[in-house]
């Protein structure tokens, strides 16, 4: 079912208006962050730092753009899931040794590490950053409507991609033992589950997804800046799972989506007060929907059983 | 370099305190504390540059900073505590922070609706505050103040927390919420006190800042990172701690500004992640043991 939704959208996309596609591009982009962090909340691991590797995504596809002219989109994708990966795994280390508020802290700690070693880096612009050249397929350089079309088509794809990889995974062994890991790591232990490589496997993979969500949303943009490695910019992400939830892989295309046009809505209606805006849906959800859109799906889904006896 | 360091770690003290309190006492990471310290600051910008506009004693410049923070912090926190972290107790710690960021979000469009965007000086308290003479350095009467300010509460806190009777329940609770609660202390109670106390810390640090920065949108934001940083490496619920990292602190980012001003931020980061990596807890807290 996943997979029609896709391609619909996929079909559809030359009728929308550009607004609507550049929205898509960033939401998805993003989405890619979010299931990331979904693979980690389920293991109960709330990381205030993923725009770490967002930003090491992004800033690897512009840097090797800037200094080797190689601007072939696969290319640099791969280098950027590479490069992220490698960030992921080497900080893995340290970081799957954390629990909750601990964990958060040291891995926003480690995001703001880079951050300022970013800002104060006057060769990559300091807190403008700099300009990043569009992505060429293949060799073929899109102008125009074309552009902004292909580039909604790769991202779609990624995210298709990501998605059948990420379902495949959470039913596997290894991440069905992520729920275990948030309810009970000592008994896991005593099974003979390493837990602390699970996190580290755990860690990689979004880490890996992150950057590739970030080299995305670099040729999406067609900029980077210091401010993807923001605190807020983690802040953001961890918004969207909580507006997700942790059930679906869906939910967090969805989620991002829905954040990207809430965002949208609150700069053009309420331009003064978007932060509230923004805020106040963020207190309702905890308050009144924690598990997310994705929990409206399995209410959908499965009536409440208590109607049929 | 090291007075400097001393001013900044003055500030950063007055600040961390409160979110180490709300923290030991109510397990809270309150990333609203920076909209505690923006308040303090705007606040303290207007009442205390519209009076001093009108020429009254400086004397009195100085109270109406106090009582200005204080007010705030009681509304804020009273508002918050009661209004919104009532409802959210139960809930697993990371949800009460990103609560607390919703709340920042809120208040940092309320700012900005309040204040507009443009940026306020108030540098009437530096003006009057003149400059002293030690030795080879003149370092600015407010400064000093400041870190003379810093030292007195420091002071206060560890009297109220050892050797009141509501500083000692309220190290009770820190230690163990249920144990408290059995033994009868009114725990909602000490919660909300708790929150307030730490909403006027943080607004009172906001409030005496205002004079050496520029009181624009954003410093909630950027303060949050450095608060942070003194309550993780000083420990989660130390006040002890909060002292000695806001110590740490001052000094590493006074010293990075004089020598390598390039690495400022990446400097307490490190910082703060290098003590993280050997001691999570920080490093005035004991270890928690794993509870099963």
């Amino acid at each position: 079912m996943g997979a029609l939704v896709f391609l619909v959208a996929a079909a559809l996309t030359p009728a929308l208006p550009a607004w609507i596609v550049s929205l898509a591009i960033v939401a998805l982009a993003n989405a890619l962050v979010v299931l990331g962090l979904i693979i980690l909340w389920r293991a109960g691991l709330v990381p205030f730092g993923q725009a770490l590797f967002y930003a090491i995504g992004a800033y690897a596809v512009a840097l090797i753009a800037r200094y080797t002219g190689l601007r072939d989109v696969l290319l640099l994708l791969t280098a950027a899931a590479i490069l992220s990966g490698l960030a992921a795994f080497l900080t893995g280390f340290l970081l799957a040794r954390y629990r909750e508020i601990f964990f958060a802290m040291l891995s926003l700690a480690m995001s703001m590490i880079l951050y300022g070693v970013l800002v104060k880096t006057e060769t990559l612009g300091s807190t403008d950053g700099f300009h990043v050249a569009p992505p060429t397929y293949f060799g073929y350089a899109p102008q125009g409507g074309m552009r902004l079309l292909l580039m909604f088509w790769l991202v779609l794809g990624c995210c298709a991609v990501a998605a059948v990889l990420v379902s495949f995974y959470l039913r596997s062994v290894a991440g069905a033992l992520a729920v275990p890991v948030r309810d009970s790591e000592i008994r896991l232990e005593f099974l003979g589950v390493s837990v602390n490589g699970l996190i580290h496997l755990n860690l990689v993979i979004a880490g890996t997804l992150a950057g590739i969500g970030g080299a995305l949303a670099a040729f999406a943009i067609e900029h980077v800046d210091p401010s993807m490695a923001y605190w807020t910019t983690s802040g953001g992400f961890v918004f969207v799972t909580i507006l997700s939830g942790a059930g679906f892989v869906a939910a967090a295309f969805v989620g991002s989506l829905l954040f990207e046009l809430l965002r949208s809505i609150a700069y053009d209606v309420l331009p003064g007060a978007w932060q509230i805006f923004l805020g106040s849906a963020l207190l309702l959800i905890i308050l009144f929907l924690p598990e997310g859109v994705g929990s409206l799906f399995q209410r959908v889904r499965r009536p409440p059983s208590h109607s049929r006896s | 370099m090291l007075t400097d360091g001393l001013v900044y770690a003055a500030y950063l003290y007055v600040v961390a305190v409160g979110l180490t309190l709300i923290f030991g006492v109510m397990r809270i990471l309150n990333v609203t504390h920076g909209s505690f310290y923006a308040f303090g600051a705007y606040g303290a910008a207007s009442a205390v540059g519209a009076y001093f506009e009108r020429g009254l004693p400086a004397a009195g410049g100085f109270l109406l900073m106090v009582v200005v923070t204080m007010a705030i912090g009681l509304v804020l926190g009273l508002i918050l505590e009661r209004g919104l972290l009532r409802r959210i107790y139960g809930k697993d710690e990371v949800v009460v922070v990103l609560v607390t960021y919703a709340a920042f979000l809120i208040l940092e469009d309320i700012i900005q609706l309040i204040w507009g965007t443009n940026s306020y000086a108030l540098y009437e308290p530096l003006a009057v505050a003149g400059s002293l003479r030690v030795g080879k350095l003149v370092l600015s009467g407010y400064d000093v103040g400041l870190v003379a300010f810093a030292v007195l509460l420091a002071c206060a806190v560890s009297f109220v927390l050892h050797h009141t009777r509501w500083g000692r329940l309220l190290t009770v609770v820190i230690f163990d919420r249920e144990v408290a609660a059995a033994f009868g202390i009114n725990v909602s109670l000490v919660y909300t006190v708790t929150f307030v106390i730490g909403a006027v810390l943080g607004a009172l640090g906001g409030a005496v800042m205002a004079p050496k920065i520029s009181v624009t949108l954003g410093i909630g934001v950027e303060v949050i990172v450095l608060a942070f940083a003194v309550v993780a490496i000083g420990g989660m619920g130390s006040v002890a701690g909060a002292f000695l990292g806001a110590l740490i602190v001052g000094e590493v980012r006074s010293a990075s500004v004089h020598f390598v001003p390039q690495l400022e931020l990446f400097v307490i980061s490190v910082v703060m992640a290098v003590v993280l990596m050997f001691r999570p807890q920080g490093l005035f807290t004991r270890v928690q043991p794993r509870k099963i």
